[in-house]
């Protein structure tokens, strides 16, 4: 197995599905020419064809209101949206038109659309490119919204996601493209949609969260296993549909939760996993859930600083895990 | 707060007869107490000055709970101490809830999440789930969270390290459970741990009163600690019935009482006690403690729960006797006047189920007694007497053992004796 980072994962997979399936085609902003701002699809328009690999004007509504046609149409085409902090324009098309395709037509038609987009801070992006999403879509029955953190879960899910007969919002936080490395299987492989994925397996507490936290979960878990605090920490992976499973079993193992995300923390995906715990697994616990989360401002600030104040850190991560160990 | 019987585990105070600054007399009245079922007034121990009363009136604690100061005794002598009104010998139990309620008010703790503003300490869920499974007292556990907090995993740590084990089976602690106190965990009006949909706008919610919740704790102490066993004998009654009937209105006229089958039962179960000793019993953890005394309870039903008062030494009375003595106590019981000694010491249980029309009843064992047995309706029906088929007067009676005190054959015995004299009774 190759090791390799989240974007040369996706990259392949991308790749892959366009040699393997004719009925592919990506479109969106600077995806031809440039090969994608992160040149994710560099040299795609050369092999691939400019039919097939298209360069759109800056209208991100259009961008999905043709994919969500063509996918109608049966083909399945790829549609990036440049930066999530991007997407606005394109709400309607996503939340009126693509996730309730199917239950409007009672079945008769589906929506086989992925929307790729970078999302999340750490990179210095500032007001328009560091926003995080997921709570905005993750709301909508008939959307999937997926949100891998490893190279191998990107691959993966990506393929799920373009053999999926539904919409799926398919959220690769920018940090993890380069920073985060592993093995990749070769060929082609599906990672299920809607399973969590134990990343530390700990008896003392369990971290909840997903992205590029999980990576700082991780870590923090590490650094304080030497304190003997043995954390578990769980990836969703998928953020709707929602693993409650391994969520609940989780929770009901270790008896206490700490729910990470780096997107707001009013409203945000840690308020339905808080939620779930709550109804499922309530007498189980032996200390209030914990959120650890963005703080509710309207935006991450271009000043190291305040983008600092504003991402969850590995340290900030341990301090609540000790935190909610030793109540 | 004082014991007043020897189920009682907690009482509420309800008027205080003395005021702080007031000089006490030893054994003068010193505030009333309400308890399962009696009001009582409570003397005082000590002579002093009543300097501060902890327990405000209309609250309740638990028996051995300090409840007022009473310093500077007013006769002299070495007065420099002072006294404080408990019980003379609070229960270990009681002395652990103590100290659980002084690990609450510890410092440190954020936001309410370890310490109550009240007296009580605050468990997470986990945790009471945990001690009512295993049993735990939860006093009894030491607690490593913050601020003392007792985690889930101190209970279970305390469970494997075989404490709760001790607690559980030493002897003196399981007299002292059947006697005295239900393991706190096992407070049936605790928030029950079943997910409960909450009252609607169309539902009544019915605030528990005292004594529907030591109903509810003596019942879910009963069924949870007693195995139960249950066996029905038929009793052909006719000729007592006929008999009854002949002499109720001579009855009546003499002893100024109703000739029932109530008390008619009780001697005879009296008598099958005789019998089969083994029955007036009580289960003591690594013995079995067989009462010399036969103190008969009767339960009787009262406008909202059940009252057991207790007949003392039901052998020694006449059927004349024992018509009053119950008479006594059933008008006691509805005009609330029961004192603790007449709810104390049973060792057997009656109860008239027959009353209200069952022919059939699984009756609970009154704890710690080892055996209750019910009298059915008298119900006249088709009967094969010598091989011919009569009508005849038939009551139906049910008797629930503790299985560890007793076994089938004396469970049998003892019915059977008590079948046996109804079907050949003999006054006197």
């Amino acid at each position: 197995m190759a090791t390799k980072n989240l974007l040369e994962a996706v990259r392949e997979t991308l790749h892959d599905a366009m040699a393997s399936d004719e009925r592919v085609f990506i479109m969106g902003e600077d995806v031809g020419a440039r090969g994608n701002v992160f040149l994710i699809t560099a040299g795609f328009q050369e092999e691939f064809g400019r039919e097939r690999i298209i360069d759109t004007p800056l209208a991100e509504a259009s961008i999905i209101g043709v994919a969500i046609g063509a996918a109608m149409a049966g083909l399945r085409p790829i549609a990036e949206i440049q930066f999530a902090d991007f997407i606005y324009p394109a709400f309607n098309q996503i939340v009126g038109e693509a996730a309730k395709t199917r239950y409007r037509s009672a079945g008769g038609n589906t929506c086989p659309l992925v929307i790729r987009t970078p999302y999340g801070g750490g990179v210095r992006g500032a007001l328009s490119h560091s926003v995080s999403i997921e709570a905005l879509f993750y709301h909508v029955p008939g959307l999937r919204v997926l949100a891998p953190s490893t190279p191998a879960d990107a691959k993966g899910l990506l393929t799920s996601a373009i053999a999926d007969e539904d919409p799926v919002l398919f959220l690769e936080h920018k940090r993890t493209y380069r920073l985060i490395k592993g093995e990749v299987p070769e060929g082609r492989y599906t990672v299920p949609i809607g399973k969590a994925d134990i990343a530390r397996a700990g008896k003392d507490l369990s971290v909840i969260t997903y992205g590029l936290m999980r990576h700082f979960a991780v870590e923090a878990a590490e650094k304080i296993a030497a304190e003997g605090i043995d954390a578990e920490v769980v990836d969703l992976r998928s953020i709707r549909p929602m693993d409650r499973e391994t969520i609940v079993a989780s929770a009901t193992k270790t008896r206490r939760v700490l729910v990470v995300h780096e997107d707001n923390k009013f409203g945000g995906v840690g308020a339905e996993i808080s939620a779930a715990i709550a109804e499922e697994a309530l007498f189980e616990l032996d200390a209030p859930i914990k959120r650890l989360c963005g703080p509710d401002v309207p935006a991450m600030g271009y000043a190291k600083e305040y983008e600092e104040a504003f991402m969850p850190s590995p340290d900030r991560i341990a301090d609540a895990m000790r935190e909610l160990a030793r109540f | 707060m004082p014991q007043l019987g020897e189920t009682v585990t907690e009482g509420t105070v309800g008027r205080w007869l003395k005021k702080v600054g007031d000089q006490v007399e030893k054994y003068e009245p010193l505030l009333e107490v309400e308890t399962d079922k009696v009001a009582s007034e409570i003397p005082s121990p000590f002579a002093g000055t009543l300097t501060s009363i902890l327990a405000q009136e209309g609250t309740t604690v638990p028996v051995g709970a300090p409840i007022c100061e009473i310093g500077g005794a007013a006769g002299g002598g070495s007065s420099t101490g002072s006294g404080t009104a408990t019980s003379a010998a609070a229960s270990p139990a009681t002395a652990q809830a103590a100290s659980g309620a002084s690990q609450a008010s510890s410092p440190g703790s954020s936001a309410g999440l370890v310490s109550t503003s009240g007296n009580g300490v605050r468990y997470s869920p986990a945790v009471r789930k945990l001690a009512r499974e295993h049993r735990v007292d939860l006093g009894a556990v030491s607690g490593t969270g913050r601020g003392g907090r007792v985690t889930a995993h101190d209970v279970t740590a305390h469970v494997g390290s075989g404490a709760a084990a001790a607690e559980r089976y030493s002897p003196s602690v399981q007299v002292a459970s059947a006697a005295i106190l239900p393991p706190r965990a096992l407070a049936a009006h605790a928030p029950s741990p079943m997910p409960v949909a909450p009252a609607g706008d169309e539902d009544t919610v019915i605030r528990l009163s005292q004594m529907r919740k030591t109903i509810a704790e003596r019942m879910v102490l009963s069924t949870s600690t007693i195995p139960h066993a249950w066996c029905m004998m038929e009793a052909d009654v006719t000729d007592l019935s006929r008999w009854r009937d002949k002499e109720k209105a001579a009855f009546k006229a003499r002893e100024g009482v109703n000739l029932t089958y109530l008390p008619i039962v009780v001697s005879t179960v009296c008598r099958a006690i005789r019998e089969v000793p083994a029955v007036n019993s009580t289960w003591a953890g690594d013995h079995i403690i067989m009462r010399k005394h036969i103190n008969v309870g009767i339960a009787i039903d009262v406008e909202d729960g059940l009252v057991v008062p207790v007949v003392r030494d039901a052998d020694r009375f006449s059927l004349a006797g024992l018509a009053q003595a119950i008479n006594e106590l059933v008008d006691k019981a509805r005009k609330r006047r029961l004192t603790m000694a007449d709810l104390s010491d049973g060792t057997i249980t009656v109860d008239n189920t027959g009353a209200l029309g069952n022919v059939a009843s699984v009756p609970i064992i009154n704890p710690p007694q080892a055996a209750i047995i019910t009298m059915e309706a008298v119900v006249k029906r088709p009967w094969v007497v010598n091989d011919a088929i009569a009508i005849r007067s038939i009551m139906n009676l049910c008797l629930c053992i503790d299985h560890r005190v007793l076994d089938g054959a004396a469970a049998s015995r003892f019915l059977g004796s008590v079948k046996a004299q109804l079907e050949s009774f003999q006054p006197g």
